[in-house]
């Protein structure tokens, strides 16, 4: 239970208990602290970009291509333009001579790819932008928006990723071919792996289906490009705003630092608004035209679900599994084809994140699988929560799940007999990875105990026997965090990043406040909360007296080249920097409190005294005050001898994991700094009838090193399993043959909601990491977990029925048809089983 | 299309304060109190009237402002999460929400803390399928509902010992 606390209270209550001793490490990380950002949110004054009311504002609507696929032939703004209080228009082609493409990422043919904040002349997603409207109020840009005539000549739509690979469809002519990038990835020795394997299973099949996170803030930003300075200022809620800037200054012809971005409070991402940079240039270009007046844009949620970013979407074809006797995995053997849709932009990297996570939880040593990544008629991809390796270790759980049921082993102990042993970390995986700590076995049994495993499987042997459909389904999962962007070298020789940072300021201001600025783009991750706790730890504070400025700031915080919120990593990247800043700053603290108390630095405690905090000299009463500090510094100082002209009390830590670049040749190294897991159990009954699959019991444990905050660490865990079961069960971007979007609105895309969001049982463990400062990992993608175990349970519920859950996405309909289909001996035949007696007996 | 809508005079009472108003008919309750009142913590998450980021209690019913037009609250009490906050204090469910980290991006959290509050107003210690059934109108993108449950619960337990 957490502390109750007013949260209101900002100062600490006068302490009438005895003085807390100084000194004490660590007494606030670790704590289920309630989050200070509560206090603005709960009342309704949190900052959104969508509040924000600037003098002279402007407002632009976007008019969207209808098809999927679609040549441009004409546009007319004229009568648009001469609507009261219409400002200005944008289209597709004046877009194209005011900006240069957007960066690509991968080397040819996907760098042969033209990317322009809007289409020109042909559009490849239905959502697509090719005209926008400028004008006073948002309902007078749109009304005026219905009278911009574009006339399209329709062509014909690739949604499939397979079909996209015969090339008879191209979106991209400058490219010459759908494909993006393609790569082997080959490790160990898989044919020796093949001849001595005792079964070989055969998967044909299997699809990983495109969805989204849908952050319930739709992208949203202001800009204003002002003339006579040849600035830009951003407000806006994009989540990786130094990713975002280097494509805009590119684009847009400008330098970084002739723009300034800024986000405060943030609807939420999950990735999904990393790439709505094309967004924030479209808004920038209309400022510049109206002549430096700020321009605000809103997404709609239609717009957001048909043109914003979806998850990447996989096919996974001719798979081969070398096993031995005892169904030990000995070799996996496989062809991968992503589907990217319209355009890269954050892609082809997700052709190589999923191998942070390339045996998943497993120790196979042999692996190879030819990867290609794909254009199709749909909307672009972004890195959904999960990015890329929960798409990998689906396709794995999948793998493990049906060996185990085509040998007849349970699904546990075929688990057991697989998974990475706890007394083998730090382990080195086949392709140079390096997973810090774990223990997957435990979290099995930790799961198992919590859903009562036993007892299930009795009710299960009785509800068959009444012919009643029930499964249960293990899901093993990994959120590796801090990834190493020399990772992307894999994919392009000379792409120009690598490694990764954190930084953080912690600042004792004038009269002594703690202040610290961070380089993240917090979403409801309560980074201000938990930098908080670090820092007060360090300098020996309340949190309360820590203040964090609430988001991200070219101008005012700091931040680096890879300053953002993704990939799992703040506990590691903004917390170790926060924590380096703080101890920065303790030691300028102790170096001013020698000078000021006259004292050996040994002798020195900080802590909090009568009058606030304070260092003191041990054992006497002599002590000063952190704002004498302060005053010392910056108001007193004549009294400051030269030694110390350097302090500052203003300090700024740069965090850097120990990355090294890989080596290119064997597409071998250090992907990622920290492993986290979860283990999943669920427990489903399909509806004879009606098909409707329906959860009866489902447990999660997760392990991501040790905790800063529980609090904070149960809500991402809640929240990722809210995410993965939506995706699993009712949450999919469903599109017809043409390219359109089935789906587009919330009331048929279907978010979860509480009424299908069942009870979780919850379980942990903590295996602290041995290389970050404090043993923490970084958690909150959660790998998809559930995605993993319900796919398992279905497949339990209804493998004697001859059927095989091929798919990530299951729901009544698609049930219903597995299931005919196999009964009526239609079902293609998925899974081949090869056991050879000889191999068997050596 | 007219170039000048007529305006239409609409009186109200938010959160207990007076307003009398000329707005365009078409303007949607959400707009007029965001836009016209500044009141800028009632949210827009969709546009189908699903995800309820946009509730509001209008003559003490709760209702999705992006599905009533301003000009049907005239003559209306209206209630935003602006107006739970009562001298200074919170409202139980407010504080229950930050206790029980109820709330991650907070974008949701002013609608369902409505939802919350109609739904303990009508029934003070709800059943698990009621509580279920009170917030089916709001979507949370973030929390996964455990946690909401867990400070609804503690809410209505506070507020009934009150
Ligand atoms: S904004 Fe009103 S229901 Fe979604
Ligand atoms: S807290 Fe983010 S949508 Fe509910």
């Amino acid at each position: 239970m957490p502390a109750k606390r007013n949260i209101r209270a900002r100062k600490p209550a006068a302490r009438k208990a005895p003085r807390p001793k100084l000194e004490e490490a660590a007494q606030w990380v670790g704590k289920p602290l309630p989050r200070k950002e509560e206090g603005r949110l709960v009342r309704g004054k949190g900052k959104f970009v969508d509040d924000y009311e600037l003098p002279g504002m402007l407002h632009l609507w976007l008019v969207r291509s209808p098809y999927g696929h679609a040549r441009v032939t004409h546009i007319d703004v004229s009568q648009a333009e001469a609507q009261p209080g219409v400002v200005c228009t944008l289209t597709g082609p004046e877009v194209a001579k005011l900006v240069r493409p957007f960066l690509e990422i991968g080397p040819e043919p996907g760098a042969k790819i033209v990317d322009y904040p809007m289409g020109v002349d042909k559009v490849r997603y239905q959502g697509e932008p090719v005209a926008a409207v400028v004008a006073e109020t948002a309902l007078a840009a749109a009304d005026a928006a219905e009278l911009v005539r574009v006339d399209y000549e329709p062509l014909p739509a690739v949604v499939d990723p397979e079909d996209a690979l015969r090339d008879a469809t191209l979106l991209h002519e400058s490219a010459g071919t759908n494909v993006v990038w393609q790569g082997e990835f080959d490790y160990g020795d898989v044919d020796k792996a093949f001849q001595q394997a005792a079964h070989i299973v055969h998967i044909d099949r299997l699809h990983f289906h495109r969805f989204t996170s849908a952050p319930l803030e739709p992208n949203a930003v202001i800009a204003q490009w002002d003339p006579g300075e040849d600035f830009i200022t951003f407000w806006c809620n994009n989540s990786f705003p130094a990713f975002a800037i280097q494509f805009l200054a590119l684009a847009l012809g400008i330098r970084i630092d002739q723009m300034r971005v800024q986000t405060y409070d943030i609807g939420g991402s999950f990735g999904i608004k990393i790439t709505n940079y094309p967004y924030m240039a479209l808004c920038a270009l209309a400022s510049r035209k109206a002549g430096g007046r700020p321009v605000k844009w809103i997404e709609t949620r239609t717009d957001h679900m048909t043109a914003s970013a979806h998850g990447n979407e996989r096919v996974f074809r001719s798979t081969r599994v070398a096993l031995d006797t005892s169904g030990r995995i000995l070799a996996i053997e496989s062809r991968h084809i992503d589907d990217c849709g319209a355009y890269p932009r954050y892609e082809p990297l997700g052709c190589i994140i999923w191998a942070q996570v390339l045996p998943g939880a497993y120790r196979f040593r042999n692996y190879r699988v030819r990867f290609t990544q794909v254009t199709t008629n749909k909307c672009p991809v972004g890195p959904n929560r999960g990015y890329s390796r929960m798409q990998h270790l689906w396709f794995l759980e999948r793998v493990v799940d049906i060996c185990a049921h085509a040998l007849g082993i349970p699904a546990d102990e075929m688990r057991r007999r697989n998974y990475i042993r706890a007394d083998e970390f730090p382990y080195t995986t086949p392709n140079g990875c390096v997973y810090d700590s774990g223990d997957y076995a435990r979290m099995l049994a930790l799961a198992q105990e919590r859903i009562g495993w036993d007892d299930w499987k009795e009710k299960q042997r009785r509800a068959r026997a009444e012919g009643r459909l029930v499964g249960i389904g293990i899901g093993t999962t990994l959120d590796s965090g801090t990834n190493n962007f020399g990772q992307s070298r894999l994919l392009n020789p000379n792409a120009p990043f690598s490694g990764q940072s954190g930084v953080a300021i912690v600042k004792l201001g004038i009269d002594g406040n703690i202040s610290v600025s961070l380089g993240s783009v917090p979403q409801g991750q309560g980074h201000e909360t938990t930098s908080a706790q670090v820092v007060a730890d360090v300098l020996n504070v309340t949190p309360e007296l820590v203040s964090v400025r609430p988001g991200f700031d070219t101008e005012r915080n700091a931040h680096t080249g890879h300053s953002g919120t993704y990939a799992s990593q703040f506990a590691v990247t903004g917390l170790s920097a926060a924590h380096g800043a703080a101890q920065k700053l303790k030691a300028e603290m102790k170096r001013l409190a020698v000078f000021a108390l006259n004292a050996k630095e040994d002798k020195l405690e900080f802590g909090m005294g009568a009058q606030g905090p304070e260092v003191r000299v041990r054992g006497s009463d002599k002590a000063i005050p952190y704002w004498g500090l302060a005053n010392l510094v910056n108001v007193n100082n004549a009294v400051l001898p030269a030694k110390l002209q350097d302090v500052t009390l203003n300090c700024r830590y740069v965090y850097r994991p120990p990355f090294r670049l890989p080596d290119l040749k064997r597409k071998y190294g250090n992907l990622t700094l920290t492993y986290s897991a979860q283990l999943h159990i669920a427990v489903i009954e399909v509806d004879r009838d009606t098909y409707v699959p329906r959860i009866l019991d489902y447990a999660v444990v997760d392990d991501c090193g040790r905790v800063v905050n529980p609090l904070i660490v149960e809500g991402q865990v809640h929240g990722a399993t809210a995410h993965g079961i939506g995706a699993a069960l009712l949450e999919t971007c469903s599109y017809d043959e043409n390219g359109n979007l089935r789906n587009a609105t919330f009331s048929d895309y279907v978010p979860i909601t509480s009424v299908n969001m069942p009870t979780l049982r919850t379980g942990h463990l903590e295996s602290p990491s041995p290389f970050t400062f404090n043993g923490a990992k970084g958690m909150g993608e959660g790998g998809g977990a559930p995605l993993h175990a319900i796919s398992a349970a279905l497949q339990d519920a209804l493998y004697a029925q001859g059927v095989i859950i091929d798919d990530s996405h299951n729901n009544a309909s698609s049930l219903f048809h597995l299931l005919e289909r196999t009964r009526a001996g239609r079902a293609a035949q998925i899974v081949r089983v090869e056991s050879r007696a000889a191999a068997a007996r050596r | 299309m007219p170039d000048e809508i007529p305006r239409v005079p609409i009186a109200l009472r938010v959160n207990g304060k007076r307003y009398a108003l000329e707005v365009e008919p078409r303007l949607l309750l959400v707009d007029f109190l965001r836009r016209e009142l500044r009141l800028t913590g009632t949210h827009v998450g969709c546009d189908t009237t699903y995800c309820g980021a946009c509730t509001v209690l209008l003559n003490g019913v709760s209702v999705k402002s992006c599905t009533a037009l301003a000009v049907q609250a005239d003559q209306s009490e209206v209630l935003t999460v602006e107006g739970l906050e009562q001298d200074g204090r919170l409202h139980p469910l407010q504080q229950a929400f930050a206790d029980h980290h109820g709330l991650q991006c907070g974008y949701c959290t002013p609608g369902m803390l409505l939802s919350a509050y109609q739904l303990l107003a009508k029934s003070p210690n709800p059943s698990e399928a009621e509580m279920r059934k009170g917030i089916a109108g709001n979507t949370c993108r973030c929390t996964g509902y455990q946690n909401i449950f867990k400070a609804i619960r503690a809410a209505a337990a506070q507020m009934r010992g009150r």
